[in-house]
């Protein structure tokens, strides 16, 4: 649990009240929708490398591969970029998997490829007739978020299409879909981002991470705005991370890794349901 | 007319798409772990019958559609619409024949069939998935041969073409799947 939360304006947490000793009138606490902050804490702290399997929740998210409680394998490696982090995540699921050694193509190079767009340079309009012409849904013709029509198209035109025969990481994403990860210092069009797909599933997440707390403030403040534009509760920021990014994070790459869709693809399950015992059905 | 948000979608949720009542056959949420979520939605328009996928951004609301089933037991045609009835309230109901569609020749007098209203108007009659039909023309058949052979066409009173052993006569009453058009088998009277 945590008494601040993520500003992610797509994670809708769960929260609850504690009351007890030193909280009579109650205090928010929310449980985790990953253990990211709490571990940034401990390498600012100055852990060293660091990995935790542990549960997250994340409300609203149910469904084939979603379950809100899931199993989460995080780890942070001081002194890597996300290519090194890449190059390990490859062995683990080489090693779990058994898979052949992983694609990597950038986000710009996979829609170039599948979709013929640059997805760095399109401009809105673009993007909408692109996924009109694929019939992707009425509410396209007036969408206003480059990013949402971006991963529209990503989810149905190009996940289905790649790490069929091995796993695929996708690097380099918009630096508007940045999150917690830095910007490229070559390119500030992107974010060092990757993330990992194998057999149509999203398998994990990686950051080169973000080092600057006052960057990471404004970030948050952002985030904080669009949710009230879009009619969203603002989430209260989380400034023990934010302090701690002050006191000095060792600059190091970070990726979590669901665990819960690793062993649908070690068991070769088609739903999440199917690998937890007690599921938002049963529980 | 009430909206849903897309996080109420569930199969057989009925809402209003292009004018048209659909039915949810299928809903199935993406979402990437850093973006925006969508439902993959699988559709029936149940006036056209189509089927097809649209896709919905989480959160986006669709108007319901007021449609609703009822059993009513079928009494008769007076050629432009087929009259049905409430066995309970005795209140009656007339299906035009975009309501009825094909299904007009497994409809029997008396039997319970299920209508769906939209705005109060019946716009699909569904009959039982078994009724029983007499044989009104079909060649005579040979004594001994049994339902293993090819059969042949028997015209039923309702109209129906339906593929029957070689063994059934005319004004035997037989029983039919009308999901699928099917002899079943003879029903002894």
């Amino acid at each position: 649990m945590s008494q601040a939360t993520v500003t992610d304006v797509h994670l809708h947490t769960f929260n609850t009240t504690f009351v007890g000793p030193g909280a009579a009138d109650g205090m928010a606490l929310y449980l985790q929708t990953s253990p990211e902050f709490h571990m940034k804490r401990l390498l600012c702290a100055g852990s060293g490398a660091i990995y935790q399997m542990c549960k997250s929740f994340r409300n609203e998210e149910s469904g084939r591969y979603h379950n809100p409680e899931f199993t989460m394998l995080e780890w942070y490696r001081p002194g890597f970029d996300h290519f090194d982090l890449m190059a390990e995540m490859d062995l683990l699921l080489q090693s779990v998997l058994k898979t052949q050694p992983s694609d990597t193509m950038s986000y710009q190079q996979v829609f170039l490829q599948h979709l013929k767009i640059d997805p760095l340079t399109a401009d809105i309009e673009l993007l909408r007739q692109s996924a009109m012409s694929y019939d992707l849904g009425d509410f396209v013709a007036h969408e206003q978020n480059k990013d949402t029509l971006l991963q529209l198209l990503f989810c149905f035109k190009i996940e289905p299409k790649i790490g069929q025969e091995r796993p695929m990481m996708i690097y380099d994403f918009p630096a508007s879909q940045a999150a917690l990860a830095q910007i490229s210092p070559q390119d500030s069009r992107v974010a060092e981002r990757f993330e990992v797909y194998y057999r149509g599933i999203e398998l994990a997440n990686g950051f080169h991470e973000l080092a600057d707390g006052s960057e990471q403030l404004a970030r948050f403040e952002q985030d904080n705005q669009q949710r009230i534009a879009e009619g969203l509760a603002a989430q209260p920021i989380d400034h023990n991370l934010i302090d701690a990014l002050g006191a000095g994070l060792p600059d190091c790459a970070g990726v979590a890794l669901g665990i819960d869709r690793l062993i649908m693809l070690a068991l070769n399950k088609k739903r999440i349901d199917q690998v937890i015992a007690f599921d938002v059905q049963r529980c | 007319m009430a909206t849903v948000s897309t996080n109420e979608f569930k199969n057989g949720l009925k809402f209003m798409m292009d004018g048209e009542p659909c039915n949810i056959l299928d809903n199935e949420t993406v979402k990437p772990g850093k973006g925006q979520a969508f439902n993959r939605v699988k559709i029936r328009k149940l006036i056209s019958g189509k089927v097809l996928e649209k896709t919905f951004k989480s959160g986006e609301t669709v108007e319901l559609a007021d449609v609703m089933e009822c059993n009513l037991d079928y009494l008769y045609s007076d050629g432009e619409f087929w009259h049905f009835m409430n066995a309970e309230t005795f209140e009656q109901l007339a299906a035009d024949a975009k309501a009825i569609g094909d299904n007009e020749k497994w409809l029997v007098e008396q039997d319970s069939c299920i209508i769906t209203l939209w705005n109060n108007s019946p716009i699909i009659v569904s009959p039982p998935n078994f009724v029983e039909i007499e044989v009104t023309e079909t060649d005579p058949g040979l004594k001994g041969d049994t339902a293993g052979t090819g059969g042949k066409p028997a015209t039923l009173s309702t109209g129906a073409v339906v593929r029957v052993p070689l063994f059934i006569q005319i004004g035997e009453i037989i029983r039919v799947d009308t999901r699928t058009g099917d002899y079943v088998s003879r029903v002894s009277k």
